[in-house]
């Protein structure tokens, strides 16, 4: 027993460990209960597009600020919720299909990201810091960031719980219904957006895909019920930041990719062993 | 929750004013222009593609028209919420993560209004709709376990819970075993008790003519709007589905050689 009571809090210790493990949990919550709606109304391909598309912003703030991480936040959210609303507006009206026009979009940001990073002389460390995140330098400051505006999401899904699930399951009804669906339409982007800028210190633009999707995806395999599938995503996101922090310290393997191979592990074991039970559900 | 009486007896309770709706240069309905009174029941019948979920869509407020005018109770439809689009099963995500009372308290949440939840009253109001629908036992169902006949019956309860006054049912029998079909049509009685008008889109020209007082001829535009006797006469099938009707017999009994599998789909509906 006490080597594995000592395997668990050695790295507890450490104050950068609490505060990673803290983001890591808080940042699952939050992905996990949007990612539910991301899950349910195929909107992967433009979750994976708006982290992608926020670079060019966060390189900016990163050139403005001369490499300070503290107000990088700020510039994540702005680029974020303008490029929500943006790629929100563009594949509405557009005459391209909307994928591809959120895939020009997306890749045209991202490029326009790297050509700024590329401008400083430490590009390959920073550059790979907003790719694939870095939990372990979250501050104490970051942390209160996380907190006040993932709960802000959280209470906003809450608020208009009934509205969004009505929007999403049968947008003719909440048509009929005299919604405002084109607001609700856009706050959702726009949540989905704070959402993106909460996380991006934790996992990354490259892999926020994984936190929006990947514990929603396991969750749906296992109830029939919004409610139960919300808890559950954010349960399989919390544990897998709890267990890929875990995995980053003792293995050395970088934090934001070992988070989301331990969610995508929990995908694969609830998706195979619901294969080989047939039938299991809640 | 029902009989309605807030409305006077000799008005319409829908008006359709010389619509018309056009996607991609290419008329969908053209020139349409009728009237319902309350509690009337009316089939909509016509090839695919002619127009009736488009008829559907723009009456219930989800698509303008190009010109003309829709009007229900004498207010435009974008201010009501007494009109219920019941959509055609294909058009449904079945494995959404909601049981069927879910489905059914979404009718009441307009009524809510924004930042509530759900009182006693519309739990009550969402079983007596799925009592009346009888799936009551089967509320806690999630909806991809139901039955073809018990997802359409979902459907109407939830048209209920909404306390619709003209409910629009976009072919509601299609793919259903006769039974299914039969506790459809026997609710859509129970309905007209209740004064609740009724529209059907159909492609059975027989259950049409059987179960429904007006029979609403469509394609693109309005070829005939009248009892059955009235509207199914050769000249005017013929002037509706063209090359696919075949007569059989001589004269009096035509086929109609229609898909009725696909239905329509014009484009998003937001």
């Amino acid at each position: 027993m006490a080597p594995l009571i000592n395997w668990v809090l050695e790295p507890l210790q450490y104050a950068f460990m609490l505060r990673g493990l803290a983001a890591a949990v808080l940042v699952g919550i939050v992905c996990a209960v949007v990612g539910t709606y991301v899950v349910l109304r195929g909107m992967a391909f433009f979750g994976d597009a708006l982290a992608h598309t926020i670079l060019p912003g966060v390189a900016l703030g990163y050139l403005v600020s001369g490499g300070a991480r503290e107000t990088l936040f700020w510039w994540a959210l702005g680029t974020s919720v303008i490029a929500a609303l943006g790629i929100g507006a563009i594949s509405k009206n557009s005459q391209v299909k909307e994928d591809t026009a959120i895939g020009i979009i997306f890749a045209g940001m991202f490029a326009l990201g790297i050509a700024l990073i590329s401008t400083v002389r430490s590009y390959a460390v920073d550059l790979s810091h907003f790719l694939f995140g870095d939990v372990l330098s979250v501050s104490t400051g970051s942390l209160w960031l996380i907190l006040i505006f993932g709960g802000l999401v959280l209470l906003t899904l809450a608020a208009f719980y009934k509205e969004f699930l009505t929007l999403s399951f049968d947008p003719i009804l909440a048509v009929t219904l005299r919604l405002p669906v084109g607001l609700l339409n856009n706050l959702l982007l726009a949540l989905i957006a704070v959402t993106i800028a909460v996380s991006l210190q934790t996992v990354g633009v490259a892999l926020m895909v994984a936190m929006l999707v990947t514990p929603a995806a396991t969750a749906y395999l296992l109830t029939h019920r919004l409610p139960v599938m919300m808890a559950l995503a954010a349960l399989f996101a919390s544990l897998s930041g709890v267990i890929g922090l875990y995995l980053s310290y003792y293995l050395s393997i970088a934090s934001g990719a070992a988070i989301v191979l331990t969610a995508t592990a929990f995908f694969l074991l609830v998706f195979l062993g619901k294969r080989i039970r047939g039938t299991l559900s809640f | 929750m029902y009989p309605h009486n807030n409305h006077l007896d000799n008005q319409p309770i829908l008006d359709v004013h010389r619509l018309s709706v056009r996607y991609n240069g290419r008329f969908a309905l053209e020139d349409i222009s009728f009237h319902l009174h309350a509690g009337e029941h009316v089939a909509v019948v016509g090839p695919n593609g002619a127009g009736k979920s488009t008829l559907f869509k723009v009456v219930a407020g989800v698509l303008p028209p190009t010109s003309g005018e829709v009007n229900i109770f004498g207010s435009m439809p974008r201010g009501h919420v007494c009109i219920a689009y019941i959509p055609q099963r294909s058009q449904v995500d079945w494995n959404f993560p909601v049981n069927v009372a879910d489905v059914v308290m979404m009718g009441r949440i307009a009524k809510l209004g924004p930042l509530s939840w759900p009182k006693k009253r519309d739990w009550d109001l969402v079983h007596q709709s799925l009592q009346i629908v009888e799936l009551d036992t089967l509320a806690k169902r999630q909806i991809g376990e139901l039955s073809g006949g018990q997802q359409q019956r979902m459907f109407i309860a939830r048209a209920l819970a909404q306390e619709a006054e003209l409910m629009l049912m976009d072919e509601p029998l299609t793919g259903l075993d006769a039974p299914s079909q039969e506790s459809i049509l026997s609710l859509l009685d129970e309905l007209q008790r209740q004064n609740v008008t009724v529209m059907v889109a159909t492609h059975d020209l027989e259950q049409a003519a059987q179960h429904f007082d007006r029979i609403m001829l469509l394609n693109h535009r309005l070829i005939g709007f009248g009892t059955p006797d009235e509207v199914l006469q050769t000249e005017k099938l013929i002037q509706a589905y063209g090359g696919r009707l075949r007569p059989v017999d001589g004269e009096n009994i035509l086929t109609v050689d229609d898909c009725c599998d696909e239905g329509e789909n014009h484009g998003p509906a937001h």
